[in-house]
């Protein structure tokens, strides 16, 4: 019962944040995928870079569990491929359209419905992928340190700063 | 120039982002949970089948797999929309709009068109998601926070797909 309630806690401030942002708007989305306002990415990648810092601190002392995807480049790519299709059309994310009807834009609900029947079809397709699709190029649980062998700090580095030297260009550019 | 900050009540992106990225480092820190969203979306199509049709979902092996029942995720899900309805009804911004006004200008105010593009994409977007193995949320947020590869991978593809999409549907058409 407790977790629920966290869950419904955590939500509201991060629901609270999307929309003083403006990121849960369709203009938004769409406005970054057209290349005219990058809002949503200046949002998400400082979110990543506070995140990535702060979470790696504190698995340095044990005090976080890492829980993330394990590699399938099939899946990882056909799959991104296709979401970033739908995207396309629907313009919300399946986190932030409920942020979008909260704030009146209620459109998102045919979106909402469209992702629930989407989930379906896709646990009724589940058992010919898993015969079929599933699974092709599996590498298990891998991190981009790993991957290139170096340690994760310097990884975290260098992608802060290209992240910063991005925001630089964005606001130079007025994007 | 065009005026863009014109929105009451808005935000900085980043100094919003970089506030979600804390939000994220306690969630994790207090109940050892990272954002992502679509999996709720495979609850909520359990939990609806289970009205319908609750033999055809007990044997479901996805559904065996992501139990139909509230947890952690779908209430932040929920919580999303609450926080933003807080947000959004208290800074004025608050709009009950049903197309969104980027839509409207290439495609026409009808709702119905709208609506249905926006279902249509949904279903694409979940099924996309599911298969990737999360959303923006878990593979964009929680992936690339923890510098996982599947999320790297998964998150450049939400785009391609995303921008591919857009191309064809705006096609030059406005600006």
């Amino acid at each position: 019962m407790q977790m629920l309630i966290m869950g419904l806690l955590t939500g509201i401030f991060f629901g609270f944040l999307l929309q003083k942002a403006r990121v849960v708007r369709y203009d938004k989305q769409i406005g970054a995928l057209r290349f005219q306002d990058m809002t949503i990415i200046k949002f998400m990648m400082s979110a990543i870079i506070v995140g990535m810092v702060g979470i790696h601190f504190f698995e340095v002392f044990g005090l976080v569990q890492l829980m993330y995807k394990p590699v399938v480049i099939g899946e990882n790519i056909a799959g991104g491929m296709i979401f970033g299709l739908g995207w396309g059309l629907l313009g919300y994310c399946p986190g932030t359209q409920g942020g979008a009807l909260g704030e009146g834009r209620w459109d998102a609900l045919w979106g909402i419905l469209g992702m629930v029947v989407g989930a379906g079809l896709y646990a009724e397709t589940y058992p010919f992928l898993m015969q079929r699709v599933l699974g092709w190029g599996y590498f298990g649980l891998l991190t981009i340190p790993e991957l290139i062998g170096v340690n994760q700090w310097l990884v975290i580095l260098v992608f802060t700063s290209g992240v910063i030297a991005l925001f630089f260009w964005f606001e130079k550019k007025g994007l | 120039m065009e005026l863009k900050n014109t929105d009451a009540g808005s935000w900085s992106p980043y100094i919003a982002g970089g506030l979600s990225g804390l939000v994220i480092i306690v969630s994790v820190l207090w109940t050892g949970q990272f954002f992502g969203a679509s999996t709720s979306f495979v609850r909520s199509a359990g939990m609806l089948g289970k009205v319908t049709g609750p033999e055809r979902v007990r044997h479901l092996e996805y559904f065996i797999r992501y139990l139909p029942q509230i947890d952690w995720q779908l209430m932040f899900v929920i919580g999303i929309f609450v926080g933003s309805l807080i947000a959004s009804v208290w800074s004025g911004s608050f709009k009950w709009q049903g197309v969104p006004d980027m839509w409207a200008e290439r495609f026409g105010t009808s709702p119905v068109k709208r609506g249905l593009v926006a279902f249509i994409g949904g279903i694409i977007a979940m099924f996309g998601a599911r298969l990737a193995g999360g959303c923006p949320s878990g593979h964009g947020l929680s992936g690339m926070i923890q510098l996982a590869v599947s999320g790297l991978i998964a998150m450049i593809f939400f785009f391609v797909g995303g921008i591919i999409m857009t191309r064809l549907i705006y096609c030059g058409g406005n600006k």
